[in-house]
């Protein structure tokens, strides 16, 4: 076990254990700002995976916006805050089957997959050939996804005026 | 040799540790002695009536969606400012282009005043209103009025 796999397991404690308390939480609140853990634990594995384009992007959108966004529609939600969540446990017979199932499923693709171990290198940085191919082969498509957030967001800002009016 | 992701996380590592270790060292070294006086308010603070947890205003919600959007373009711009030089002017451009499409959004936006902050509107008092409520009642008039409406209520 060397300092990889510690670094590996201490994001993935991180992750699966405020993953945990964001279920179990009774405050809402709460719950938000223990997704902000688990999130940053997602973001770390990423790193460990060598897929840094995608840690910064869980960075600066999951835990940068998409939170804010989820505080914000808990505070504008009036009286939301105050309810304690219902969070007991139902239906244990059948959810534990469809759990087994599923960890069944997910536990024989772990076996049956023919894992590639490639040597432990440092890894190429994804974000230098991502840029490269934007630029080149998919230029068009990097246009067309800044048409496709402009429209996303003349959508939003018209929906909340709209609102606004009411 | 550490990565730069590794010096990253021997920065969130000290981060950690240093608030940490402030806040344990401040409870060993500082005495615990509280009294009735000094578990009350602050002198200016004041009381807190009701729960703080109101309902806040949908415009927090508008400048989130808009924060959002433009979170995302950012992202998008990391690979293209890391390769655009290898392009030279077409790179420069095609970089440009993008952001002006988002720039179009923004002056929309601007344009259609959702960036404005929805204000209450101020009822300023001008004189030359009142006196002209004056002159067109005489103040005898306002006060068998108002009498009248407390026998009606």
């Amino acid at each position: 076990m060397d300092l990889y796999d510690i670094i590996f397991y201490l994001f993935a404690l991180l992750t699966l254990v405020s993953a945990y308390f964001v279920v179990t939480n009774k405050n809402i609140v709460h719950s938000a700002f223990f997704l902000l853990f688990t999130l940053f634990g997602i973001a770390g594995l990423y790193v460990l995976l060598g897929a840094d384009f995608l840690a910064v992007v869980q960075i600066m959108v999951y835990v940068g916006g998409i939170l804010i966004l989820l505080l914000f529609g808990v505070m504008i939600t009036n009286k939301i805050t105050n309810v304690s969540i219902k969070t007991g446990t139902i239906h244990i017979i059948p959810a534990a089957i469809v759990i087994g199932l599923f960890a069944g499923a997910l536990a024989s693709i772990m076996v049956k997959t023919q894992w590639q171990t490639e040597s432990a290198k440092i890894p190429f940085t994804t974000s230098y050939a991502l840029g490269k191919s934007l630029i080149t082969e998919y230029v068009l498509i990097f246009e067309i996804l800044g048409i496709l957030l402009l429209i996303a967001l003349i959508g939003a800002a018209s929906i909340a005026r709209r609102e606004e009016k009411e | 040799m550490l990565t730069e992701f590794g010096k990253i996380f021997v920065f969130i590592l000290l981060a950690v540790a240093f608030v940490g270790i402030a806040i344990f060292a401040a409870k060993l070294i500082r005495p615990h002695r509280p009294t009735q006086e000094k578990l009350t308010t602050y002198e200016c603070g004041e009381n807190p009536e009701g729960t703080p947890w109101v309902q806040f205003n949908i415009r927090f919600y508008v400048v989130a969606l808009i924060f959002l959007i433009f979170d995302v373009e950012v992202v998008l711009l990391f690979p293209w400012a890391l390769t655009y030089q290898d392009y030279g002017l077409y790179g420069f451009l095609a970089g440009i282009i993008f952001l002006v499409v988002l720039g179009i959004g923004m002056a929309y936006e601007w344009q259609k005043g959702d960036l404005e902050w929805a204000r209450p509107k101020p009822n300023i008092p001008y004189l030359s209103n009142l006196i002209k409520k004056n002159t067109d009642q005489t103040s005898e008039n306002i006060i068998v009025e108002q009498t009248e409406t407390n026998q009606t209520t």
